[in-house]
């Protein structure tokens, strides 16, 4: 799997998750808060918690996911091996459907253009598109 | 018909009066040329689009951004009726100008995350979620006269 991105763009990627980091459970939390008021069939796939806005459990899971990407974001030449037990998670017990991703994805990046406001410029926000693009599709390897 | 709840309403006409719209057209445009390419194919007479720079200053992507923008707020002053109001705009995006509609989707999320961008703390999961059902609604009204 090629992913396109140049040495800036995986920099400045790096460097965002980075500073992310410290407040991953907020920027998580409110990552699957805009996915589950806007696409209310995600919501599906979370029957076992208690995702109502400021729960515990969305914040602890919104956090796995933000520590996740980030820790991809450290190496994105390696996401492959990075991501081999999520791919194995995924494919084979939470079998969510991979076009969720996309859902995901499109929040996650309204909540960063939310938090970083100008900073968030045309070049961070495509670097970071292709970046999530290629996470959710090295994720979903596994399934078929 | 859309049904429209009273928050929805209140919401996008809110949305409208704090955005800054000679802007946002504009760099929506700029950003769905910048982050999906391939969008680019429908605009070979707009000059130089080889990088993010000369997209953000190209006077003919600010233009047509104006024009996209005139649209939206036509939208947001017809919301129970978006899809007549958008009958020609769609013939015209169907028939002449052949743009695949799956692009409207690609700028449709350029907008929100401008949106998002100037709003910040404001644009809530629950006004976010107000104006993706509006900018769908929109969208789906473009897709109608394609046959």
């Amino acid at each position: 799997m090629t992913i396109m991105l140049s040495k800036k763009e995986k920099a400045l990627i790096k460097e965002i998750w980075e500073r992310l980091t410290p407040v991953a459970e907020n920027i998580g939390s409110e990552a699957l808060h805009r996915m589950f008021a806007s696409y209310p069939g995600t919501k599906t796939y979370f029957s076992h918690l208690d995702i109502s806005p400021g729960s515990s459990h969305l914040y602890s899971h919104g956090k796995k996911i933000v520590l996740a990407i980030a820790e991809g974001a450290k190496d994105i030449s390696q996401l492959t091996v990075a991501l081999a037990p999520l791919q194995t998670l995924h494919a084979y017990q939470l079998r969510i459907d991979p076009t969720n991703f996309k859902l995901l994805s499109h929040c996650m990046l309204v909540t960063l253009a939310c938090y970083l406001g100008e900073e968030f410029t045309p070049v961070a926000h495509a670097a970071m598109d292709k970046f999530l693009s290629a996470f959710a599709a090295v994720l979903a390897e596994k399934y078929r | 018909m859309v049904k429209w709840t009273d928050f929805e309403r209140a919401t996008i006409k809110d949305i409208f009066s704090k955005i800054d719209s000679g802007v946002v057209g504009s760099a929506a445009l700029s950003r769905c040329l910048t982050v999906y390419p391939w969008t680019q194919r429908y605009f070979g007479k707009f000059g130089n689009l080889f990088n993010a720079a000369a997209i953000a200053s190209n006077p003919k992507v600010k233009a047509h951004g104006k024009v996209i923008m005139g649209a939206l707020e036509m939208a947001a002053k017809n919301l129970d009726d978006i899809k007549n109001a958008y009958t020609q705009l769609s013939i015209l995006h169907s028939e002449k100008l052949q743009v695949d509609p799956d692009n409207f989707k690609l700028l449709a999320d350029c907008v929100t995350i401008v949106v998002a961008g100037q709003l910040g703390k404001a644009f809530t999961p629950e006004v976010h979620a107000a104006f993706e059902k509006f900018l769908a609604v929109v969208v789906a009204s473009l897709r109608k006269q394609y046959y």
